[in-house]
C-alpha cells in the first residue's frame, strides 16, 4: 500500500483542531500506517515539502507570513482542506476586523498593559488590516467546519480520502462546538 | 377575529373568504388549503418541510428572512412561502436546485452582515441560524465579510442585545407588539445597517415601555437577545409560553 504524504500547519488559531485531530486516541496507530506526515506543528520539518497529497489548514489569515506559507502549501498539495472554524470564516480571530489593528493592539499591549507598553514588533509577524478565512486567498478542496470539528469527522475525512471515496461532512459537523 | 397587522390586509381582501377552500399542488402533491392558509402552513400540515428564520408559530408573518421562497409554476420571480396564498392549481415546487441555491445564498449574506461567530456566542448549539448552516448544507461563505461594527446594550437589568448578532428577522417586536402589548422595540435605518432599537432609541435599561417580560429574548432565534450572567452555550430559549398564551387567549389568529 501506499503511503499519502500529509502536511498540516496552523495559521492564527488556537491549534485546537490539531488536539481534535490527536483526540483519534489509538486509531492514530492504524492511521499512521496509511499517511506519513511530511510537514506539521507536531513534527519537526522545518520547511514545506514538494508533492504533498493531502493538506490539512487550520486558523485564519492574519499576516503576510501566514500567506506565504498558505499559498506555499497550497502550490505543493494536491488536496487542501480548510480544517475549522478560523480556517473557514476567520472566527474568533477575525472579530478584530471591526476594530481594525491599532485599536485592536494598543487594547492589548497599551490600554491593559502594566508594564512595558510597547507595540509587537521585529520577529513578530505584522498584522494585516484583516483577518480573512483561507478559501479568499487560495481554492480549497474540501470544507471542514467545527471549533474544532470532532474527531469522529476528522478520521472518517481522513480515512474517506485514503480509500479514494468522497468524504461526506453534511451533518457530522457544524459552526461551533 | 381579530389578525395581527400584516394579516389584516390579506383577511380585508374581497376576493378571500376564509370559510373557501381550494386545491393546488407542493412538489406534484395535490393538496386542498383554505383560502386564507399559507403556502408555508398547508405545507407544514402536510409535513413538507420548508426552512424559515423569521417565521414564529403565534407570531403574524413578516417576511424578513426570505429563506421561505418557493418556485410558483409561470411566475419568474421566487415567493415567500410564509407571506404567499395559495390559488386554485397553483403549482408549488419547495425543493427544486434554484430554491435551495437562493436560500443558501441568502443564508451566506446573513453571515457576512454581522458578527456570527457560533463558538464564543452565548446561544452556541441553541441556534436557529446556527442550525440552518446544517440544514441547507452551508460549508462556508462564498461573499466578503462587511466587518460591521455594531454596539451591545447592556444597560437593562435583567438581559442584554448585542446587536453584532441579530438578523433583523424581527420576532422580538412582534412578540412585544402582539403578545405583551408594549411595543417597546420597533426597527431604525435601512437595509444592513437597520437596527432594533428600544423606545426612541433609547438604552433598553431606560426604557418606559418595556416591562421586563422578556419575550423578545426567549423568541430571538440567536444569541442576540440572551438573559444576563449566561456563558457560551447557556443561553437555551424557552418559547413554550407562546402557543399557551394565544389558546388561553382564544385567539386563534396566526
Amino acid at each position: 500500500m501506499t503511503r499519502i504524504r500529509v502536511a498540516t500547519t496552523w495559521l492564527d488559531g488556537c491549534s485546537g483542531c490539531h488536539m481534535s485531530f490527536l483526540d483519534i486516541d489509538e486509531n492514530i496507530i492504524e492511521l499512521f500506517d496509511r499517511i506519513d506526515l511530511v510537514y506539521s506543528p507536531l513534527v519537526d520539518f522545518k520547511t514545506i515539502p514538494e508533492n504533498i497529497d493531502l493538506a490539512l489548514v487550520e486558523g485564519a489569515v492574519s499576516s503576510e507570513a501566514d500567506r506565504e506559507e498558505l499559498q506555499t502549501l497550497r502550490s505543493r498539495s494536491k488536496v487542501l482542506i480548510s480544517f475549522g472554524d478560523c480556517a473557514v470564516t476567520a472566527n474568533v480571530p477575525g472579530m478584530r476586523n471591526q476594530f481594525g489593528v491599532m485599536e485592536t493592539l494598543s487594547r492589548s499591549y497599551i490600554e491593559n498593559s502594566a508594564s512595558g507598553q510597547i507595540l509587537p514588533s521585529g520577529s513578530v509577524p505584522k498584522l494585516i488590516e484583516y483577518c480573512r478565512p483561507v478559501h479568499e486567498y487560495v481554492a480549497v478542496d474540501l470544507f471542514l467546519p467545527g471549533c474544532p470539528p470532532p474527531a469522529g469527522v476528522i478520521l472518517s475525512t481522513l480515512n474517506d480520502f485514503i480509500d479514494g471515496r468522497p468524504p461526506v461532512i453534511g451533518g457530522k459537523t457544524h459552526f461551533g462546538a | 377575529m381579530r389578525y395581527p397587522a400584516f394579516l389584516q390586509r390579506i383577511s380585508d381582501r374581497a376576493d378571500v373568504q376564509p370559510v373557501r377552500t381550494l386545491t393546488f399542488s407542493i412538489n406534484g402533491q395535490v393538496l386542498s388549503a383554505r383560502e386564507d392558509e399559507t403556502i408555508l402552513s398547508v405545507a407544514r400540515e402536510n409535513g413538507i418541510s420548508i426552512p424559515t428564520l423569521c417565521h414564529m408559530d403565534g407570531l403574524s408573518e413578516r417576511g424578513a428572512c426570505r429563506l421561505c421562497i418557493v418556485e410558483i409554476k409561470g411566475s419568474p420571480k421566487l415567493s415567500p412561502s410564509c407571506v404567499t396564498l395559495p390559488r386554485q392549481d397553483m403549482e408549488v415546487t419547495t425543493n427544486s436546485d434554484r430554491v435551495k441555491n437562493y436560500r443558501r445564498k441568502i443564508l451566506e449574506l446573513l453571515f457576512t452582515e454581522r458578527n456570527h461567530i457560533c463558538s464564543v456566542c452565548v446561544s452556541n448549539g441553541h441556534c436557529d441560524l446556527q442550525a440552518l448552516t446544517t440544514e441547507l448544507g452551508m460549508t462556508h461563505v462564498h461573499y466578503d465579510y462587511l466587518h460591521t461594527r455594531h454596539a451591545v446594550d447592556a444597560s437593562h437589568e435583567r438581559f442584554s442585545v448585542d446587536h453584532n448578532r441579530c438578523v433583523l428577522c424581527q420576532r422580538c417586536i412582534r412578540v412585544c407588539e402582539e403578545i405583551e402589548g408594549a411595543h417597546t422595540w420597533d426597527v431604525m435605518g435601512r437595509g444592513y445597517l437597520s437596527k432594533v432599537i428600544s423606545d426612541l432609541n433609547q438604552p433598553w435599561g431606560e426604557s418606559s415601555t418595556c416591562t421586563g417580560c422578556g419575550k423578545c429574548v426567549q423568541v430571538c432565534p440567536t444569541g442576540a437577545l440572551s438573559e444576563k450572567g449566561k456563558s457560551v452555550a447557556e443561553m437555551t430559549k424557552r418559547r413554550q409560553f407562546l402557543p399557551y398564551l394565544k389558546l388561553m387567549r382564544g385567539d386563534e389568529s396566526r
